[in-house]
């Protein structure tokens, strides 16, 4: 086997071994690159940061521990933001694997915002953690109406009525925006339902598989803010001055992708040196 | 750490390796953890969907007072009629509602949401590009745009053969269509590339505890 023959057929193992091994060096070697700030990251963060301290924001988190790896990280921005400013927070999880994770990433964003400010966040005052209910479009249209029509009682089976929070809030018109974190179509239910039925504000956190398919909504203002994968969570870290996981993956990022396309380069100059040496042999 | 904590990152530690070793070959441990997530998930899926559902809508509900949810309740028991060669045409009623239903409420959104917002967006895009503040980037970016609508929709367009000036436009189409793919496909190599990251984060600094660079 020549030399070519073998750049065109590496065995997939190596390209894992030494993804791994490039990713566990660059975890541990401290470097920083620089991750500038889309527009429609900023565009989210700007919406937020706007809002009066009392005012509420819908943050639906619709993903499971799957993709937790990229759109953690943006929660727990969102989440700093809106306590850091006092904004109050409806969280709903519309992803049935998702609740518990919901749950416990509300409880750590809690203490969190305890340990940095000493001020604890009260369930029922500060935030509302709604849960989850099966499919997704009757819950969304429900809460368009009274979001005690899908979620009589919370997670933890309070009555929403005996909520203090709840006094003021019946339905979109009482919450400033949407944030839709999703790993799952309930982006376009959020969409088609949220914003197209009852125009409310909306900007979506999605994984970097889905990030290119929803760009079209925010040239046509269906949306007003998009963050796309590890680099948007990255972003929003940064905005809200709460640099984690994301910036450090962002990171590593740059040595992954570096190895990817070093690997495409190799698998490409064996591909045309081989097709090359077949045509001058014909 | 305490111990409990200890003792869950280690079982997730060795779920995560064992999901792992796949990459190397097909083996037991891989088809253990396979199998536990698929049957965790289920067992998961399942009692979630009960008490969301049944004990919630249904139970508390009716317990509540509010006795016209046995309504819903009924049209869904005969959904089960299916099992019955002789009932099931039965079934038929509550499944016409669902369906019926449904489409009543998702024809006009999804149409509204990803036709007529789309076409009205491209057509805006003149009427922005006319504007007074109309900026060059803004000009650019938006002439960009449509010549991709224009093209990647002719393209598409198969009531006339792909020849002359046609396929010419066609072509652009091509060329558009594989910026958005490539496109796609680096987000996709960044999304996965990130999950492989976070599993690397948990099981050098959360399990191991070592050092953050």
């Amino acid at each position: 086997m020549s030399i070519f023959e073998k750049m065109f057929a590496i065995d997939r193992r190596w390209v894992y071994l030494t993804l791994g091994i490039a990713v566990i060096i660059a975890l541990l070697i401290p470097f920083s690159i620089p991750l500038p700030i889309s527009k429609e990251a900023q565009s989210i963060y700007d919406y937020v940061d706007r809002l009066a301290p009392g005012d509420v924001i819908h943050l639906a988190m619709d993903y499971d521990p799957s993709v937790m790896g990229e759109l953690q990280p943006m929660t727990y921005a969102i989440l700093k933001q809106c306590f850091d400013k006092d904004i109050k927070v409806v969280v709903s999880a519309l992803h049935q694997f998702g609740p518990t994770l919901a749950a416990n990433t509300i409880d750590s964003a809690v203490a969190r915002h305890r340990e940095k400010t000493g001020e604890t966040k009260v369930n029922g005052v500060d935030y509302v953690y709604l849960g989850y209910k099966p499919y997704p479009i009757l819950i969304i249209l429900g809460m368009g109406q009274n979001y005690r029509i899908p979620f009589p009682r919370d997670y933890y089976g309070v009555p929403l009525d005996s909520l203090p929070m709840m006094a003021t809030i019946r339905n979109y018109n009482d919450v400033k925006g949407v944030l839709n974190v999703s790993g799952t179509s309930a982006t376009d239910y959020w969409i088609n339902y949220a914003q197209g039925r009852y125009n409310v504000p909306l900007a979506i956190g999605v994984t970097g598989v889905m990030a290119t398919e929803y760009y079209p909504y925010l040239q046509t203002n269906q949306i007003f803010g998009i963050l796309g994968g590890l680099k948007g969570a990255a972003e929003y870290e940064i905005l809200t001055d709460a640099q984690g996981p994301a910036v450090e993956g962002m990171r590593v990022q740059l040595v992954a992708h570096s190895i990817v396309i070093l690997f495409i380069i190799i698998g490409n100059i064996g591909f045309f040196a081989i097709r090359r040496s077949k045509n001058k042999a014909l | 750490m305490d111990w409990t904590t200890a003792l869950t990152n280690t079982i997730a530690a060795f779920l995560t390796l064992s999901i792992f070793s796949f990459l190397y070959k097909d083996n037991p441990f891989y088809k253990f953890a396979e199998h536990l997530m698929v049957g965790v998930s289920a067992g998961y899926w399942m009692l979630t969907l009960i008490y969301s559902t049944f004990v919630d809508k249904v139970i508390l509900t009716i317990a509540d007072g509010k006795w016209w949810y046995i309504i819903p309740t009924l049209l869904g028991v005969l959904m089960l009629t299916r099992f019955s060669s002789k009932l099931a045409w039965v079934s038929r009623y509550p499944l016409a509602l669902v369906i019926g239903t449904a489409t009543g409420v998702a024809i006009p959104l999804e149409m509204k949401a990803k036709i007529i917002e789309q076409l009205y967006g491209s057509i805006d895009l003149v009427t922005q590009m006319q504007a007074p503040d109309a900026t060059l980037g803004l000009i650019l970016n938006s002439l960009v745009i449509l010549i991709g609508v224009v093209t990647a929709l002719v393209y598409f367009f198969f009531s006339k053969a792909h020849t002359g000036a046609t396929g010419y436009v066609a072509k652009v189409g091509i060329a558009v269509l594989m910026i958005g793919f490539g496109a796609s496909f680096g987000f996709t190599v960044m999304a996965r590339v990130s999950l492989l990251i976070q599993r690397f984060q948990f099981l050098m600094f959360d399990w191991l505890n070592l050092p953050r660079g």
